[in-house]
């Protein structure tokens, strides 16, 4: 047993991987989501995996990871399918645990315990290092990840996405893994998190030597830091599954138009969209909403006997207007209440404090507050998209999604078809909503909303996660309403989103978290 | 919810006792008040539990916030034990088919009283320890299986998600034009959509969480415990304050021939 490391023994062994005519089918699926891949790694290279959603990109990740079983997301046990090998240091990913560490790209769930020094010590148990090693892994990959100010009993769900997931990374390097496999790591983070997170990964690699593989569609933040990028393509019988591999700037040149086409975030390309017909000037415009010193959170006023105790408010004094035709962007850092602003404009949270007032172009006699409105009143006149579409889901059938507001409203299907044409969902309509993919979910979440014609369409970060394809006919469709006189409020932190749409900005500060 | 679960900052004296050693003071004090509806075992026990509150770290104020429902169920249960207990003695309050009399009241007090103090030395327990804690001691000490320990520690954390999670769907269906106000039958379909929302989301985000768990190495055989669950003389004086409160509370009862087995009757 060799001596605990310190200092600069942190060094590991790089993991080799090797693919031969490797395929897996999901249980109860008909195709297989990879098929015929034939890939060598060799210990300590950096490779960014891209490809079109359905390549099966994380599918590889969890099957080097050895965490592919039985069971898929769904929770469906089955039958599922292996062809071919795919092999770390020549041996089978599932047989050797702690040699991978996966990140995936829900920050809340990677985080496995409550005390942030417990969390990162979780792995390192779980390899039955002696306990002294541990906390002195626990130290080492709390500083590694630039997380060392905190103590050890720091409750995790303190932490921001970007502190989650680089907690999860600490976890992973407390494992002293040779192979750091990295599924979305920022997929749902602020671009501040982004670099956070990317930064201490690079910090990590080249401390460690570890090899990395990671699935990213924003290649402009991994390009640098990757010597490799492996192009892939959903699973079918004939071709192989790798279509192209090479050094980052060759396979960006040779490859661009097929991955642009492929919705691929390619460096220095921002997606054309559509310009708007002509944009109001600022100002003008029907007033439709209007918020006013308004301080918002989303905790409910809490009872102390009689007395009745307002929340802590996250942010406040806010004042804004929401015009006809007009765009408005509401930007800021995380935890500055900008969702939670944008749900208070929208009817869905009580104020705090101050008002939100609708004026009688948009109210029609229902009232001049959009939280007092009956829930159909409200989809007519507001309509919020939510950041995770499955949260609005209420049908088993994309039709039926579609249909669901107009039939409550006592409306014929008229918008639906042409929301069906538009949004490319018509070949979707006896889908269930919950098995389609990012994209669709996120087309079919703006169509669902507008099918009951709001005045307001406000989106919490719809283009978080999103590929450039998405990105653009979102985008686009927006110019789209906004021309046609609806008003489009976005939480956003994609600078180039609010610039496509244009109109207002309303820059929220960050405040001082309040302990509770 | 939250921050209800976590203790950060409670540094009290029984913050530091072994988990398992409370859990054995508490059923001790349990089992004997459980044994017999009077209000002498009853009281003695509660003013015993009032002294232990600085000792754990709790305040009157935690103690409502964090056991009212425990402390109305207990006042409620003593009236109707009151007004419903068979009649006995001078009666002091008659109103057509309620009566309360001098032993109707004192049956009901006790019944509150008992009621109070079996609930509180669970509260007790649960402001001064910590899960995380609890599920090592069980794990080491009490020997269960640490995949189901671990399953469940980390289960419960997702417990707090969820809450934030349910007013996200309730808005989110909102949005959609489900309402959650209206009449009772539209309630309850609303609120049944919002619980099969809640499920779906529940099942994704807990088994995005065991491949974390996996990946992580869990699920093998051995494994080590970066913090050991130690018994110390604290515990030694936890459980024979445990067994001191119990039985003084027996004593008293007896001495002053309150002492009423349930099961035997009055």
């Amino acid at each position: 047993m060799p001596a605990p490391t310190h200092g600069t023994g942190t060094a590991v062994r790089p993991a080799a991987i090797t693919a031969r005519g490797w395929g897996w089918r999901h249980a109860g699926r008909v195709k297989p989501a990879v098929h015929g891949l034939d890939l060598d790694i060799r210990p300590g290279e950096r490779v960014l995996l891209l490809g079109p959603s359905g390549a099966g990109k994380s599918t590889l990740l969890h099957a080097l990871a050895g965490v592919l079983g039985d069971v898929n997301d769904d929770g469906e046990a089955g039958d599922s399918d292996e062809s071919g090998s795919l092999l770390v240091d020549g041996g089978s990913p599932r047989g050797q645990r702690g040699r991978a560490g996966l990140m995936q790209q829900d920050p809340e769930t990677q985080v496995v315990l409550s005390r942030v020094g417990d969390d990162v010590a979780f792995g390192a148990e779980n390899l039955a290092v002696p306990r002294d090693d541990i906390w002195t892994r626990v130290h080492e990959a709390l500083a590694d990840v630039g997380l060392s100010h905190l103590p050890l009993d720091h409750p995790t769900s303190a932490l921001s996405g970007g502190q989650k997931q680089r907690l999860a990374l600490a976890g992973i390097l407390a494992m002293r893994p040779g192979l750091i496999l990295l599924d979305e790591p920022t997929a749902n983070l602020d671009p501040a998190g982004v670099l956070e997170v990317r930064d201490a990964v690079a910090r990590c690699l080249d401390k460690t030597g570890a090899t990395l593989v990671v699935v990213e569609h924003r290649v402009a933040v991994w390009k640098d830091l990757v010597d490799r990028i492996v192009v892939l393509q959903p699973g079918s019988a004939t071709d192989p599954a790798v279509i192209l591999d090479g050094p980052p700037d060759k396979v960006l040149t040779e490859a661009r138009a097929m991955l642009l086409g492929a919705g691929v975030w390619v460096p220095g390309h921002v997606p054309a969209t559509r310009p708007r017909a002509a944009e109001p000037a600022a100002g003008t415009g029907n007033l439709l909403l209007a918020a006013e010193k308004l301080a918002v959170s989303r905790a409910r006023p809490r009872r102390s006997g009689f007395r009745k105790i307002p929340p802590v408010p996250v942010q406040e004094d806010i004042t804004g207007q929401v015009r006809a035709g007009q765009a408005l962007a509401i930007t800021g850092p995380n935890g500055a209440g900008k969702s939670t602003f944008a749900l208070t404009l929208a009817g869905l949270l009580e104020p705090v404090a101050g008002k939100v007032s609708a004026t009688t172009g948009l109210s029609r006699g229902a009232g001049i507050d959009p939280y007092k409105w009956k829930a159909e009143q409200l989809i007519e006149r507001v309509g919020t998209v939510f950041q995770e579409p499955e949260h609005q889901f209420v049908t088993g059938r994309v039709l039926d999604e579609l249909m669901f507001g107009p039939r409550h409203l006592g409306h014929g299907g008229e918008r639906v078809d042409e929301l069906l044409e538009r949004l490319r969902l018509t070949s979707l309509v006896d889908a269930n909503p919950y098995t389609l993919s990012g994209g669709e979910k996120r087309r079919l979440s703006v169509a669902t909303v507008l099918a009951a014609s709001p005045q307001v369409l406000v989106l919490d970060e719809p283009t978080f996660g999103q590929d450039a394809n998405t990105w653009a006919e979102l985008a686009s469709f927006l110019s789209e309403l906004l021309d046609a006189g609806t008003a489009v409020v976005s939480v956003t932190h994609d600078a180039e989103f609010s610039a496509a749409l244009g109109g207002a900005e309303l820059k929220l500060s960050a405040r001082e978290k309040v302990a509770l | 919810m939250r921050q209800e679960l976590n203790l950060q900052g409670n540094h009290a004296l029984l913050s530091r006792a072994n988990p398992l050693s409370k859990v054995a003071a508490v059923v001790l004090i349990t089992v004997v008040l459980a044994l017999s509806i009077d209000w002498v075992s009853a009281s003695v026990a509660l003013v015993f539990e009032f002294l232990l509150f600085p000792l754990a770290g709790l305040t009157l104020t935690l103690l409502w916030q964090r056991g009212w429902p425990l402390i109305l169920a207990a006042a409620v249960g003593g009236w109707s034990t009151s007004i419903l207990a068979p009649d006995s003695g001078r009666t002091l309050i008659d109103v057509g088919i309620w009566t309360m009399s001098e032993g109707s009241l004192e049956m009901g007090v006790g019944f509150m009283l008992r009621g109070l103090a079996i609930a509180l030395p669970a509260v007790l327990l649960m402001s001064c320890t910590d899960p995380t804690d609890l599920a090592d001691a069980l794990a080491q000490k009490a020997r269960l299986p640490h995949r189901f320990v671990l399953g469940t520690l980390a289960a419960m954390r997702l417990v707090g998600l969820m809450a934030e999670e349910w007013q996200t769907i309730g808005m989110a269906r909102r949005a959609r034009g489900v309402g959650s106000r209206g009449s009772a039958v539209q309630r309850v379909k609303a609120t049944l959509g919002q619980s099969f929302g809640l499920l779906v989301q529940a099942i994704r985000r807990a088994s995005r969480l065991a491949v974390t768990m996996e990946a992580r190495g869990f699920g093998g055989g051995a494994r080590t415990w970066a913090r050991a669950s130690t018994f110390t003389s604290l515990d030694a004086w936890v459980l024979a304050g445990g067994l001191l409160v119990a039985g003084l509370a027996m004593a008293a009862a007896v001495t002053a021939g309150t002492w009423n087995m349930v099961w035997l009757g009055s």
